[in-house]
């Protein structure tokens, strides 16, 4: 655990950069969030993914399954790794600002 | 952070050849991707354990408690008398070695503490110290040491590389169980809040949603509800999926990852239509939405605690049995802990397929049965019309999920299923599979990411089998029973086997399951992978309704 600096904020992190407080995250959170993933700039596709993945984890506490998460943003999964190298739990969800998952997973 | 892994040749620079100082005079290097987080306070809290911190193995002080010595031995001492396994376990161990080159972490990492033998010496050397008479008149010289710092730190180091599959007890002429060892190291461990987040995490978890992701009620309902949706643009068949319906024959449990995560999620497909094909009276529960069981890898208590909604979800939703999913390590508790532990369950009835009459003697005590074990029955009685070239693209290997195999004998029902639905089934080398199967290597709640290279090295020996069947016979898809397995052994196979990819059992039932209501253009996996008959029948112009195989009919 240790407190960086993201969007202008103290917060908090764990080993592998997820934040700790949900309700901690910002759009500015997200910029920065992203460039530790190697994302320089959020385009519209990145806000589109990342905004769908925040608006669900708000309504339902978790992330989405990835197979809703293609069908409901019209991505297929190649091209969420080509806006997220990491892939989208350990990127997407990352820079949105989710806990990781943990589990048979 | 989580480091990149070495590659594959560097990580085969194994030696099994140990030299150096004395077993007893050398420390674990706690090197990045061999050790696993320490539990979040947060879920320490929330379960109650002792000395919630935030603290890593790295840390140079621990935070442990001042008195941390003697609760460990207090713990042990009570443990010998409670648990008359692990008293024998102390005392009979003859060191013939046997067991040796058995665990699959040692074979991946020619670490000589990785030797099962050795593994229980750690713990041997402080029980002969305090309660054998030569180990407190002659100390060292009798193989007797003290319980101090470094001793617990080798502790967490070590009983953390075992993964509780039991392969080398297989081997020992004793029968000792060496996961029942390590199952005593992480309890005594944990009396003084030395434990890993990845079982924290999810036991806190189970215990608050009843679910190791912790998935809501509305949100198993969303999932459940998007997977039938999905498997109707599929196969054209609309699935009503029953949620905590009261009075419903069975109440089905499966791993909370197969609602999830890839590529358990199409082993649930796999469930659905299966269910619907044949008109199960069954439910399942938003509580007892969990078959796994973190708790066996943290305690005795735990496991308890967090298996106790599934007979109590029974009793709730008046259900006459149980059946279950695609799980590994839950076998291992329903199978030899559960009838004891929250039963009796004299409250079911012995289950009884609905379809065939049969009555799984097995499952006597526990009224709790496997779905391979009713699938197979199922295709044994013919009851299933089954379409093999469906999984054509498909050469298949099935791994052995360690707790199936050798905690419930369950060897013959997956390799029924797979002969029936698969035109392509080939068998790993005898040595690594059935009971003497090899573990995924991230089993025991050792699969996460920031110990990646422990996984990898603790996976080789399986990936090794599953490299020789590629090479042999083609074979691109893994096939297991274990929710651990389907997230395990695909980033195992990404490193040692690209070409191989993972899925259930049940997911290729469903591949080749012909369904009633169908639609007549259905012509993909439940992946959308195109059937490769179907391409063939395309150039030909014959209709794939056509020569359709009946399922296997021995009745």
């Amino acid at each position: 655990m240790a407190v960086v600096t993201l969007g202008g904020k103290p917060i908090e992190i764990d080993e592998d950069g997820f934040i700790q407080d949900p309700g901690a995250w910002d759009e500015g959170v997200a910029r920065d969030l992203a460039r530790t993933e190697g994302v320089e700039e959020m385009g519209e596709d990145h806000w589109k993914l990342v905004n769908y993945l925040r608006d669900y984890y708000l309504k339902f506490g978790i992330a989405p399954m990835i197979r809703k998460l293609c069908k409901e943003t019209g991505f297929p999964l190649k091209q969420i790794y080509e806006l997220f190298p990491s892939g989208p739990a350990k990127g997407a969800c990352k820079v949105a600002g989710l806990p990781k998952p943990t589990g048979c997973v | 952070m989580s480091e990149k892994p070495p590659s594959p040749k560097e990580l085969l620079q194994i030696r099994h050849d140990p030299a150096g100082p004395d077993w007893m005079d050398t420390k674990p290097v706690f090197r990045p991707g061999t050790w696993c987080y320490g539990a979040v306070p947060k879920h320490a809290e929330y379960l109650g354990l002792p000395n919630p911190r935030k603290w890593q193995a790295t840390d140079e002080d621990w935070g442990l408690p001042p008195d941390w010595r003697e609760r460990i031995l207090e713990g042990l001492n009570d443990r010998l008398k409670r648990f008359r396994s692990l008293f024998v376990f102390m005392d009979i161990c003859v060191r013939c070695g046997a067991c040796a080159d058995k665990c699959h972490y040692f074979l991946g990492s020619g670490d000589p503490k990785n030797m099962p033998v050795l593994r229980a010496e750690l713990m041997r050397s402080v029980y002969r110290r305090h309660h054998t008479l030569g180990g407190k008149l002659f100390g060292r010289a009798a193989g007797a040491r003290d319980l101090d710092l470094d001793v617990l730190k080798e502790w967490f180091y070590y009983f953390y590389q075992c993964t509780e599959c039991r392969r080398c007890s297989v081997f020992c002429p004793y029968g000792i169980d060496t996961a029942e060892i390590t199952m005593m190291a992480r309890e005594l461990l944990n009396l003084v809040g030395i434990n890993i987040n990845w079982i924290v995490e999810p036991a806190s978890n189970c215990f608050r949603t009843g679910n190791h992701l912790g998935v809501l009620p509305h949100t198993f309902k969303d999932n459940v509800e998007f997977a039938a949706s999905d498997l109707e643009d599929n196969t054209g068949v609309h699935v009503d999926v029953p949620i905590n319906r009261k009075g419903a024959e069975i109440l089905f449990v499966v791993p909370s990852a197969d609602y999830f995560a890839d590529p358990h999620y199409y082993t649930f497909l796999g469930y659905l239509a299966l269910f619907h094909e044949i008109g199960l009276d069954y439910t399942f529960s938003s509580f007892a939405s969990e078959g796994g069981n973190f708790g066996l890898f943290h305690s005795n208590e735990m496991m308890k605690r967090l298996n106790h909604k599934i007979y109590a979800e029974a009793r709730r939703l008046g259900v006459r049995w149980i059946l279950g999913g695609e799980c590994g390590h839950m076998w291992r508790v329903a199978h030899q802990y559960m009838a004891t532990m929250n039963g009796p369950a004299d409250f079911l009835e012995v289950p009884r397929s609905p379809l065939t009459g049969t009555v799984f003697e097995n499952a006597r005590s526990t009224k709790m049965v496997h779905i391979c074990e009713f699938t197979a029955d199922l295709i044994h009685h013919g009851k299933l019309k089954l379409d093999p070239r469906r999984n054509d693209h498909l050469r298949v290997t099935f791994h052995d999920s360690c707790n199936p195999a050798r905690a419930m004998g369950l060897l013959e029902e997956p390799r029924h299923i797979l002969r029936a639905v698969c035109n392509h089934f080939y068998e790993m080398p005898e040595n690594t599979i059935r009971e003497q199967t090899f573990c995924c290597g991230s089993g025991s709640g050792l699969g996460t990411d920031e110990n990646m290279e422990m996984r990898l090295r603790g996976g080789f020996p399986r990936a090794n089998a599953v490299r020789h069947v590629h090479e042999k016979h083609g074979v691109n898809r893994l096939a297991c029973i274990c929710a651990i397995d389907k997230a395990t052994l695909t980033p195992l196979m990404e490193y040692w086997v690209p070409e191989v990819n993972v899925g259930g059992v049940h997911e290729l039932v469903a591949n080749a399951l012909v369904l009633k209501d169908e639609k007549e253009d259905r012509d993909s996996d439940l992946r959308g992978e195109k059937w490769l008959h179907m391409k063939d029948d395309e150039e030909t112009g014959r209709k794939p309704s056509q020569d359709l195989m009946e399922g296997m009919d021995h009745a």
